[in-house]
């Protein structure tokens, strides 16, 4: 009994991981006013980046340092998604396109972009239709050596790959530094306020394009996670499904917190994979069980507009752009 | 008098393409010393400020702080010469504290010591005797008290020189009470005060001199121990000047507008109109003359159906039937429907009467859609009307087709006060009509108002102009901070007379000089 529960969370947080990085990310974003609906997009090419890196090195060697099999699809992946928020950062605040069209069009693009790398890779080098990263993987999903003997404990807490823990420090470092330090003070103004925060002789661009990239590079882990620890290093495309939105409803079950994100991306996590402990479920009834998050999400958002609590609430000029002589 | 002014201004120049904000003007103010700057409306009294504050920078002219010459370009200048001004429109985050929005945009250790600076914000309020928790939040917080949260960041950053634009416009007088008490400690302290305002009681109570500006220029600056309210008025409003409006005699003058005891609260519970009694007469002119933001809005609002009010009655009387209706119980729509029209020009002309993005004869069809027998719309009556408007009221236009944002301001009013005649009111308010329009527009748009009055419409004029509003209405109806302070005849009024009306509010009047 204990076994299985301890096997359902254990699921649960690996399913939560990306939700995880993609929640950050999207967080950091929006603090700043951006809304990025491109972060699935951004996700799906951390990803793919992930997988291109891993794959050239893992070809171009007989014998792979370990670190390298890290190093290399990390930087590959914070590379993809980081240009992609860049281009929504240059579309959105320089040129003041509209946010919610640029970020959909990234999402579209993104998985595209994904889709064809992944299927053209696959047709050309794979074997037998797919690619598998094995090598890469088994760096990437290195976990403690003592956690088997922990039994449950052990299962819970120190079977996961090192891009897990990453997750969960990251996220707690960017409450920390949101909510006690200048530059999180300096942020969430201009996410609020980007007149005051102007006026004030805060930089509201440069806050606006910092966010943004690092959100996004943030949010592509998890997809790099995804690839390379989840699936084992094998790609297949469309296998990321429909995460990057969830990581989204996550920003506004979390409320905008990422301490609280992490609780919430094992919530969610699980919430996604119970059908798979519920024995004799039919496929259609399985499919009801994996829209268990967005229920959640939807009740959150009820609950908080009937508490009407400003700090609950979305970052006040979340969605437009920043023009300084429209006052 | 040897002693070198914290500031001074000379010779200072600014022009908005080809409007004159501001000409020559001369000034300073001393440490430890209030100084207020009086002028009406448009008179260039915030945008002088504002090249003090680093919002804009003036055309010529210096501008010498403890005798030096320095150059403000940016609001960050400002504070680097300890310089602060307290803007009408508050720039606070809503969601943050008190703290939090003063330690903003600061320079400082990456972590932040919100304690600390909670410390430094007490003993600043402790000093001048100010309230504030420095933990609240803004949005929890009442205008008052968002404003001393404004004062605070100014001396948080060490300012010596603070100006103050119209503080007073929003509290109430027992706040105000408090600001003065506060403002006149800082005084004591060494501080220079600058006060923008155009409510002469609080000139002759608070301050030690007075500025008058009128119509961007500086007429004089004198000691408030030695002026009057009448020398105030007078240099404020200046002499009549004759604009040659034709004025008709009203024609067999019914009452069609019955305004009674109307009160009316903002939200953070200030009196925006303070029991309010007036009738509008058919075929006559009645004018609304006040300071910006004293009610005006609010009243027009409130008649056709906009604006809540508290108690009161408006009753309507048909000119057909002779029945009389109280507005109250009515929507904005059967108001409509009964012919009192609203024509309101904002400080965005678009923003409430017209759709930019459409053109002239969309617009049109904005007030007539529902008339419509099928699902489609009628355009043709809209098309022959955006025609004729065009037409009579020579709208510059490449056609009727042509988005209204695109046309000029004069053109966009036209098309506004064009529309609402022609559904041929028998009420019709008008507030700025002629606000950013040439002199040949505005004209067009007396003569307009002089036809419907003519044609025996009740109008309503809000304007801002003493000079237009004595040549073109019949009487005039003063308002000040909400409150009727007197109806005047036009045609015997003075222009002295409405400027002490509109500056005087008689609650207070024998409170504040004592």
């Amino acid at each position: 009994m204990l076994e299985t529960l301890a096997l359902v969370i254990q699921r649960a947080v690996v399913q939560g991981i990306p939700l995880l990085y993609g929640s950050t990310g999207e967080i950091i974003t929006e603090k700043s006013g951006n809304l990025n609906l491109g972060i699935p997009g951004i996700m799906y090419v951390g990803g793919i980046s992930g997988v291109i890196g891993a794959f050239f090195y893992e070809r171009s060697t007989e014998n792979p340092s370990s670190l390298l099999l890290v190093l290399i699809p990390l930087l590959a992946s914070i590379l993809g998604s980081g240009l992609m928020a860049l281009i929504y950062s240059f579309l959105t605040i320089t040129l003041r396109a509209n946010q919610n069209v640029t970020g959909l069009t990234l999402t579209i693009f993104g998985t595209g972009f994904g889709n064809f790398f992944g299927g053209s890779m696959a047709q050309l080098f794979g074997e037998g239709g797919s690619i598998a990263l094995t090598q890469t993987s088994l760096a990437f999903q290195t976990s403690f050596p003592f956690a088997e003997k922990l039994g449950s404990i052990g299962t819970i807490f120190f079977s996961y790959g090192f891009l897990a823990y990453l997750a969960v420090i990251i996220a707690f470092i960017s409450a920390y530094v949101l909510k006690k330090t200048r530059v999180g003070l300096q942020l969430r103004a201009v996410g609020e306020n980007p007149a005051t925060a102007d006026a004030a002789g805060v930089n509201v661009t440069r806050y606006k394009y910092a966010a943004t990239i690092i959100g996004g590079a943030i949010a592509g882990l998890g997809g790099l996670y995804f690839v390379m620890d989840y699936t084992s290093g094998v790609w297949s495309n469309g296998g990321f499904g429909d995460r990057g939105w969830l990581a989204i409803a996550l920003v506004i079950f979390a409320l905008w917190k990422p301490n609280v994100s992490v609780i919430g991306s094992i919530l969610f996590g699980g919430l996604y994979v119970i059908y798979l402990f519920i024995p004799d479920l039919a496929r259609s009834t399985q499919e009801l069980f994996k829209m268990l998050p967005y229920v959640v999400t939807i009740i959150v958002l009820i609950v908080v507009s009937m508490r009407k609590k400003r700090e609950y609430q979305p970052p006040e000029h979340l969605g437009l752009s920043y023009f300084r002589e429209e006052r | 008098m040897s002693e070198t002014p914290a500031l001074e201004l000379k010779h200072i120049s600014k022009s908005f393409g080809s409007v004159i904000a501001n000409h020559d003007v001369s000034m300073s103010v001393r440490k430890g010393e209030i100084l207020s700057v009086l002028g009406e409306n448009g008179s260039g009294k915030t945008t002088l400020m504002n090249m003090i504050a680093g919002i804009y920078y003036p055309d010529e002219g210096q501008i010498f702080i403890n005798g030096s010459e320095v150059v403000i370009r940016s609001p960050k200048d400002a504070y680097e010469h300890k310089i602060g001004m307290i803007h009408q429109h508050f720039k606070l985050v809503d969601v943050f504290t008190a703290t939090e929005n003063i330690v903003l945009g600061l320079r400082g250790n990456g972590r932040l010591d919100l304690k600390k600076a909670a410390e430094s914000i007490q003993e600043i309020s402790g000093k001048y005797g100010f309230e504030i928790d420095p933990n609240k939040k803004i949005y929890q917080m009442s205008v008052s008290e968002k404003q001393t949260v404004e004062i605070i960041k100014v001396l948080y950053r060490g300012a010596d020189i603070l100006i103050l634009d119209e503080p007073t416009a929003v509290l109430t007088p027992q706040e105000t009470q408090k600001l003065f008490s506060v403002l006149r400690r800082m005084r004591d302290d060494g501080k220079a005060i600058i006060i923008i305002t155009h409510k002469l009681h609080e000139v002759l109570s608070l301050s030690d001199r007075v500025s008058v500006l009128r119509k961007g220029e500086h007429i004089a600056t004198v000691l408030t121990s030695e002026t009057s309210e009448s020398q105030l008025t007078e240099m404020m409003v200046g002499k009549k000047i004759s604009l040659n409006i034709e004025r008709s005699e009203p024609a067999d003058p019914v009452d069609r507008l019955i305004v009674k005891n109307i009160n009316c609260l903002s939200r953070g519970g200030v009196k925006l109109l303070d029991d309010v009694s007036f009738t509008a007469r058919s075929g006559e002119i009645l004018g609304i003359a006040g300071i910006a933001g004293s009610g005006q809005r609010e009243l027009l609002e409130a008649i056709a159906g906009l604006q809540h009010i508290d108690n009161g009655e408006i009753t309507y009387i048909d000119p057909k039937t002779g029945k009389k209706e109280n507005l109250r119980d009515k929507s904005p729509l059967q108001i409509r429907e009964m012919g009192v029209r609203l024509s309101f020009v904002p400080e965005d002309r678009l923003g409430m009467g017209l759709v930019g993005n459409m053109d002239i004869v969309d617009n049109m069809l904005l007030r007539s859609y529902r008339r419509g027998k099928s699902i489609f719309l009628e355009k043709k009556q809209p098309r022959t009307l955006a025609e004729e408007i065009i037409k009579q009221l020579e709208v510059v236009t490449p056609g009727v087709s042509t988005p209204v944002r695109r046309l000029s301001g004069g053109n966009v009013q036209k098309v506004l006060v064009g529309r609402e005649i022609a559904s041929s009111p028998s009420v019709l308010m008008a507030a700025y009509p002629v606000r950013g329009l040439d002199i040949n527009s505005s004209y067009l748009i007396y003569k307009l108002l002089n036809e419907q009055k003519e044609n025996g419409v009740a109008v309503i004029f809000v304007g801002e102009d003493l000079d237009v509003l004595l040549e073109l209405c019949d009487r005039i109806m003063v308002i000040g901070s909400g409150k009727i302070t007197g109806i005047v005849d036009a045609r015997s009024a003075t222009k002295e007379e409405i400027g002490l009306l509109m500056t005087k509010t008689e609650s207070e009047g024998g409170t504040m000089y004592a």
